[in-house]
C-alpha cells in the first residue's frame, strides 16, 4: 500500500478509518461497536418518545433488545432475531461496511457476502440496555457542546473525508 | 525556483528523519518488548542529542526506558526529543521554501517570562487531574505498543477524552485524543491489522503528550475571565480569503480558512478557523450544517466576499481568533485575484515553538501555467504531486477539475518525505467552457444539483438527531 513511492508507515496523513458512509438515521439514530458488542438504539415504529436499546454481542452472538425504560422487546423470542436487531445489523453494515463489522462479531462471511446473519449462530443474552443508552446520550452529547475557534493545529492530521469514491 | 526547492532536500533532514523513524518503530511493539535494534535506535538519541540542553535527561529518560523503567517523565523527554527533531525539520523546509516563494516571514516572538500573574492565563485549575488521566492513558499505550492495542485498550482513553470535552479551554487536547482513539478502536486488534501508519500514531500520541503536560498556557481562543487569553493582538482590516481547508474526525468538523488580512500596517498572510464537535454519521457536505454559528464567515466563502475585521484577535501564530461579533460581510473578491495581487508581497508568521512539524506546513501559494494531471502539476523544471486525499467530499474539487486545471490555489504541504500541493481553489475548463471551484463553495450548502440531493437526505440526519437529542437528552 504505497501512494507514489511513499510508505504508508511513514505519512503523517496516512488513513486509518475508512469514511463513514451515509445512511438515514430515522431507523437506526445510533449505532456503534463498542464493549464488545455491536450496538445502538432503534426507533419505536408506533412511538416517537420510545425507542429500543438493542446488541449482539462479539464472539457469542448473544441477542437482546429493550425498550430504553428496560421492558423486553416483544418481538425478540430467545435466538431469533426481532425486527429492531434486523434494522440495526443492516445499520451497522451500512455504516462500517461488512468487513469491519464481522471483524468485530469475530466471523468470516464468505467473499461477496452482503448480509451477515447467515454466519451468526445467536443465542439470548442479557441485555446492558442503561450502559448502551447512556453511551446513546454520550453521543448525543457532542451536539450540544459549543464550536471552537481555537487554531487546533493537531487536526492538520485529519483531512476532511472525500467521497467516497 | 519553486520546482527546484520542491525537490531539495534541507541538509540534514534524512538524519533527522531517522531518527524519529528508530523512535517511532519503538512504539510499534512496545517500551516493555525493546529488541536489541529498537534499544540501539533509541540509544542513538542520546547520541543526536548530547550537544543540546537537553542531553542529561535524554541519557538518563533513554537510559532507563532500555532497562524497563517508564514513567510519565520519560515519556516527557521522548515526545520532547521528537518534537526537537522535528520542529527542526519544519524549520528547515519553511527556510527554503520561503526562499524560493521569495516569502518575509516573522519570527514567532519569545515567550515572556513567567510572572507571579500569568496563572490566570493558565489552563484552568482541575486541569492538572484531567491531564494526568490523558498521560496514564498514552503511558499504557507507548508500553504495550500499537500492535499490543486492542479493544479493551483502544477504548481505555474514553473516560480522559469524555472529561477533558467537559472543561472548553482543554478542547485542544479533547479533540486530538478523540480523534486518535477512534482510530485505535476502529484499528483494534491492531496486532492482525496487515500494516500500522507508525508516523502518524507516533505523531498523534506525542503530540498529546505534550498537550497533556501540566502547566501550559491556555489556548487562544479559550476565553479567561471574558477576554481571549494568549499574546495576541487587536486587528482592524479586511480579511480577502484565498481558500477553505477542511478538517474532519468522527467527532470533530473544522473549517479553516486562509487569507489576506489587510490592515494599516500591510498585508499579512493569516489564518481563521471554526470546529464544530459532530457524530461519525454526520459527514460530507452535511457537516457544513454544524457550522451555522458563523454565517458571516460561511457567507464570506460561498460568496466570495471579503470580510470587515473589528478589534479581532491575531494571535502571534498568524491565527485570527475569529468572532462573528466583530466581522461583517464586505465587497465580492475573487480569491485569485486577491492572490495574484497581494500573496507575493505578505507578510507570513511563524508557527509556535511547541507546535513546529513539518505536518502543520500548510504554505498559500498561486499556481498557473502548469500542466496538470489528476496526480501532478508539471511547473516546468519540476512536478509537485497533488494531494488527492485532501479533496473533501464537503466541497466541489474533484480530480477531474484539477487534472483540467490551468490555475490553482493551493496549500503546499510536505509529508512521506516530499512535497505536494493541496488544491483548494482551482480554474479548469469542463467541455471546453471555464469554471472556478473552491473548497468552501458550498459552505452555506451544495451549488451542484446532485450534491445538494445528497446533502438534504444527509442534512437529514442533523435534524433527526437533534430531535432525538432534545427528546432524550434533557430528560
Amino acid at each position: 500500500m504505497t501512494s507514489e513511492g511513499v510508505a504508508y508507515e511513514r505519512r503523517g496523513a496516512a488513513r486509518v478509518i475508512a469514511p463513514v458512509r451515509p445512511r438515514k438515521l430515522a431507523k437506526v439514530p445510533f449505532v456503534e461497536l463498542a464493549e464488545d458488542r455491536l450496538q445502538g438504539v432503534v426507533s419505536s415504529g408506533s412511538d416517537v418518545s420510545r425507542v429500543y436499546v438493542s446488541s449482539i454481542t462479539a464472539r457469542e452472538h448473544g441477542l437482546s433488545c429493550n425498550t430504553n425504560n428496560n421492558r423486553p422487546c416483544g418481538g425478540l423470542s430467545g435466538a431469533y432475531p426481532c425486527n429492531h436487531l434486523r434494522a440495526l445489523v443492516e445499520a451497522a453494515v451500512a455504516q462500517y461496511g461488512i468487513d469491519r463489522v464481522a471483524r468485530y462479531l469475530r466471523v468470516e462471511p464468505p467473499e461477496e457476502e452482503t448480509e451477515i446473519w447467515s454466519v451468526l449462530h445467536p443465542v439470548a443474552a442479557p441485555g446492558r440496555t442503561p450502559e448502551v443508552f447512556s453511551s446513546f446520550l454520550r453521543h448525543l452529547g457532542y451536539l450540544e457542546l459549543p464550536p471552537s475557534t481555537d487554531p487546533l493545529p493537531e487536526l492538520q492530521w485529519f483531512p476532511a473525508a472525500g467521497v467516497v469514491r | 525556483m519553486l520546482a527546484d526547492a520542491l525537490r531539495a532536500r534541507p541538509p540534514g533532514l534524512d538524519e533527522a528523519f531517522a531518527l524519529v523513524d528508530g523512535l517511532d518503530d519503538a512504539l510499534v511493539h512496545g517500551l516493555a518488548r525493546l529488541d536489541d535494534d529498537r534499544a540501539a535506535a533509541l540509544d542513538a538519541l542520546v547520541g543526536a542529542f548530547s550537544a543540546t540542553p537537553l542531553a542529561d535527561r535524554v541519557t538518563e529518560a533513554i537510559g532507563k526506558i532500555i532497562s524497563g523503567t517508564v514513567t510519565d517523565e520519560h515519556l516527557a523527554v521522548l515526545a520532547g526529543c521528537r518534537l526537537a527533531l522535528l520542529g527542526a525539520a519544519h524549520d528547515a523546509l519553511l527556510t527554503d521554501l520561503d526562499a524560493a516563494l521569495t516569502r518575509t516571514r516573522e519570527p514567532h516572538p519569545a515567550a515572556p517570562a513567567p510572572a507571579g500573574g500569568a496563572a490566570g492565563s493558565m489552563a484552568s485549575a482541575g486541569g492538572g487531574q484531567l491531564s494526568a488521566g490523558s498521560r496514564s492513558w498514552l503511558r499504557e499505550l507507548a508500553i504495550a505498543g500499537w500492535r499490543g492495542v486492542d479493544h479493551e485498550l483502544a477504548a481505555g482513553g474514553s473516560p480522559a477524552v469524555q472529561a477533558l470535552l467537559g472543561e472548553p479551554s482543554r478542547r485542544r487536547l479533547a479533540v486530538l485524543l478523540d480523534g486518535f482513539a477512534a482510530e485505535l478502536r476502529a484499528a483494534a486488534p491492531v496486532a492482525t491489522l496487515p500494516r500500522v501508519p507508525v508516523r502518524r500514531w507516533a505523531d498523534l500520541w506525542s503530540r498529546a503528550l505534550i498537550l497533556a503536560q501540566a502547566g501550559r498556557p491556555a489556548e487562544p481562543g479559550s476565553p479567561v475571565d471574558g477576554r481571549p487569553a494568549g499574546s495576541g493582538t487587536l486587528v482592524d482590516g479586511r480579511l480577502l480569503i484565498l481558500g477553505a481547508d477542511l478538517h474532519e474526525h468522527p467527532t470533530v468538523f473544522r473549517c479553516q480558512v486562509h487569507g489576506l488580512l489587510e490592515t494599516a500596517g500591510g498585508v499579512r498572510l493569516v489564518r481563521t478557523s471554526v470546529a464544530a464537535a459532530k457524530v461519525d454519521t454526520i459527514s460530507g457536505a452535511a457537516a457544513w450544517r454544524m457550522l451555522s454559528a458563523f454565517p458571516i464567515l460561511l457567507a464570506g466563502l460561498a460568496e466570495h466576499r471579503c470580510l470587515e475585521v473589528a478589534r479581532m484577535t491575531l494571535t502571534a501564530g498568524g491565527d485570527l481568533i475569529w468572532d462573528e461579533t466583530r466581522a461583517s460581510a464586505g465587497e465580492p473578491a475573487d480569491p485569485f485575484v486577491s492572490a495574484r495581487v497581494l500573496l507575493a508581497g505578505a507578510v507570513a508568521t511563524s508557527t509556535a515553538p511547541l507546535d513546529r512539524h513539518p505536518s502543520v506546513i500548510a504554505e498559500p501559494v498561486l499556481l498557473e501555467g502548469y500542466t496538470a494531471t489528476a496526480e501532478a502539476f508539471d511547473l516546468g523544471g519540476g512536478t509537485v504531486a497533488v494531494e488527492t486525499d485532501r479533496l473533501p467530499a464537503a466541497g466541489p474539487l474533484t480530480p477531474e477539475l484539477v487534472a483540467g486545471s490551468t490555475a490553482c490555489i493551493g496549500l503546499l504541504r510536505f509529508d512521506g518525505g516530499r512535497w505536494a500541493v493541496q488544491p483548494i481553489a482551482v480554474r479548469s475548463t469542463v467541455r471546453k467552457k471555464a469554471v472556478t471551484a473552491h473548497t468552501g463553495d458550498w459552505a452555506l450548502g451544495p451549488t451542484d444539483a446532485k450534491a445538494a440531493k445528497t446533502e438534504a437526505v444527509a442534512g437529514t440526519a442533523v435534524d433527526v438527531l437533534r430531535e432525538r437529542a432534545g427528546r432524550l437528552l434533557r430528560k
